[in-house]
């Protein structure tokens, strides 16, 4: 695994040019060299396959990574197999084959026969639904992973972890009787207070308004830079994988796509999954025309049109096939030919539709291709905008993202 | 009013469900957590005695507990008298008449928790043991208790089994409501109604007890 960001099943023959990779893009923090693999204790390392058949379907779980201490974020659409790689590395559900190690420990290896029972894993889990014990109060459901400690340092411990998730309060209640919010805390503290090796929170924030996320993610946070483990954050939601992400990983059916650090994987996206998840509104395919090295861009043909675009160069050559995503919130209209504009992209258009969606004006446009673009209120009226109006569209060169065609 | 006969048919009852309680937990435990693939033919054996006429069930208790089986041999040998027309013998047949009703509910209530709270219990160190005695019985206490009600007052109310083994006699086998048929049969219909009278009394109060104790059975809404 390397410092940039890595591409499974990628095309090859698009490698980003170093002007096309974005600006502020850093390498990875957690992505090491095999070498600094031997540090004990703290990388969780695995390569499984896990097949699942059913009656009208059948699913293949295909994952290989390493993650070392701090937050990996696990992201995908539903059905894409977070919940099942989670399940086998907290050992709830065996792979076919492979093998599984956090630090020096093998949890499970298939080849030697390794399987290390759930309770022995020390693979701090906690669940989409939570789980808590609903007849257990707060203190005792935090406590229960503690039943080998003394007294006096199960209390310590409980008392700790209770202060740092600000549920001290809460110690009496049970589950039924707090918030949402609350509830997640307690789920969090009962599974950190245990010390795991590692740790799997399958979307614990989900459902909980913005506020009380973040603040919950930074008390998370504080947590992890005193304990250092490897955590693997599960989450549907782009906002969370920049809040808490220092390297993504992006799993689809079954199998990783994309790896890299938050804004490599949702910025520049090269696949189109990761594109739609990312918001990509327009995604065309096109054929690449003509290189301007010297320029740093290329023409473009989109695919079933006359359309020419400028977009940014990529290592590829005349004649090969990409796709290209466009955020409609990045595309300009204009009701008169712009003159004087940085952008390179000027392409006469004619409006399909608008929409009004709460304060967003969604727009379509036929400029030889249907597209999307998104405009506030204000500015739908300021140009008069009608169906049937002639319309100029405006996009600067890098709010095009070039994707591999898979 | 025949006490003697109150009595008995209690202590019957008590004891029964006392034993019931020990071997129908870990009956319902294998019935639920076992993954024998054969695991159904248990259930079905175990579900007989709902449907099996009391005569059928209390004859062959008769026969396996007579002089004549082995079983009734190492009785009599250790004891001095057979099993058959005896307390003891009354209490072997009422546990297995009234085994599905306890282990029915036992195993519905350990059925019904939550697979992911066994799991949150096992990757927090908890082993298959302590997870049942920590987190699946104290969430199964209703069905438990409903078990545990059901099979008393299904032993209170026995009267085919304890007729074919216990037979008739006074302060030993002679429990409620053969007396009630005693009487029925000596034209005493007032005795009979006021001993009847209360048995259905007991029955009564201990369904209320069990519905009381799960208020959300049978329970769905309109839309």
């Amino acid at each position: 695994m390397d410092d940039q960001m890595v591409l499974k099943g990628q095309i090859g023959q698009l490698h980003p040019s170093p002007e096309a990779k974005p600006p502020d893009s850093k390498p990875s923090r957690i992505t090491g060299s095999h070498t600094e693999n031997s540090e004990a204790g703290e990388i969780l390392g695995l390569r499984i396959l896990k097949r699942h058949t059913s009656e009208d379907e059948s699913f293949q779980l295909d994952v290989s990574f390493t993650a070392r201490a701090g937050i990996t974020i696990l992201f995908g659409p539903s059905g894409a197999g977070k919940t099942t790689l989670l399940d086998c590395i907290a050992g709830l559900t065996a792979p076919d084959s492979g093998r599984i190690h956090a630090g020096s420990r093998t949890l499970f290896d298939e080849q030697r026969r390794i399987n290390i029972p759930v309770p022995e894993r020390g693979v701090g889990y906690v669940f989409q639904n939570l789980a808590l014990f609903p007849h257990l109060s707060s203190e005792k459901n935090v406590q229960f992973g503690l039943s080998r400690l003394s007294a006096t340092e199960r209390r310590e411990r409980t008392d700790a972890v209770l202060e740092s998730f600000r549920i001290s309060h809460l110690r009496n209640r049970r589950p039924s009787e707090i918030s949402g919010g609350e509830r997640q805390r307690v789920a969090l503290a009962r599974a950190l207070v245990t010390d795991p090796c590692v740790l799997l929170l399958d979307e614990p924030l989900a459902g909980l308004d913005t506020r009380t996320k973040s603040r919950i993610i930074d008390d998370l946070r504080e947590w992890n830079e005193a304990h250092c483990v490897p955590v693997l954050y599960v989450t549907h939601s782009r906002d969370e994988v920049f809040a808490m992400g220092e390297r993504v990983l992006v799993l689809e059916n079954g199998k990783l796509i994309a790896q890299g650090t938050p804004h490599e994987v949702m910025s520049a996206p090269r696949l189109e999954t990761v594109a739609q998840l990312a918001g990509f509104e327009n995604i065309f395919d096109a054929v690449i025309v003509q290189v301007h090295e010297d320029r740093g861009t290329m023409t473009c043909r989109i695919a079933g049109s006359t359309v020419e675009i400028e977009t940014p160069l990529v290592r590829a050559e005349a004649g090969s096939q990409l796709r290209i995503g466009i955020r409609a919130g990045d595309i300009l209209l204009a009701s008169i030919h712009p003159q004087g504009l940085s952008a390179r992209n000027v392409i006469p258009a004619k409006i399909l539709s608008l929409a009004q969606r709460d304060v967003l004006v969604v727009c379509h446009v036929d400029c030889g291709i249907d597209m999307e673009v998104h405009l506030t209120l204000a500015a739908r009226d300021a140009l008069h905008l009608q169906p049937g109006k002639e319309v100029w569209v405006v996009i600067k060169t890098h709010s095009f993202y070039l994707m591999a065609v898979s | 009013m025949n006490w003697q006969a109150f009595w008995l048919s209690i202590r019957l009852a008590g004891t029964t469900t006392a034993a019931l309680l020990v071997i129908g937990l870990p009956a319902a435990y294998w019935l639920v957590f076992s993954r024998w693939r054969w695991k159904f033919l248990a259930e079905a054996v175990v579900a007989l005695p709902i449907v099996l006429p009391p005569t059928v069930l209390g004859f062959y208790a008769l026969v396996a507990l007579g002089a004549r089986s082995p079983l009734g041999r190492w009785w009599q040998g250790l004891t001095g008298h057979t099993m058959a027309f005896s307390f003891e013998g009354l209490v072997i047949a009422s546990i297995l008449y009234s085994l599905p009703f306890a282990v029915q509910p036992f195993a519905a209530s350990f059925a019904a928790v939550d697979s992911r709270l066994l799991a949150a219990s096992a990757t927090l160190g908890a082993s298959r043991l302590r997870t049942f005695l920590r987190v699946v019985l104290p969430m199964s206490v209703p069905g438990v208790l409903s078990g545990i009600v059901l099979s008393f007052a299904h032993t209170m109310g026995e009267f085919g089994v304890v007729l074919m083994v216990g037979g008739n006699i006074p302060g030993e086998t002679r429990t409620v409501s053969i007396d009630i048929y005693d009487k029925v049969q000596a034209f005493d219909y007032a005795g009979a109604n006021q001993t009847a009278l209360v048995l259905l009394g007991i029955c009564f109060a201990s369904l209320v007890l069990i519905y009381g104790l799960s208020p959300r059975r049978w329970t769905t809404k309109w839309f």
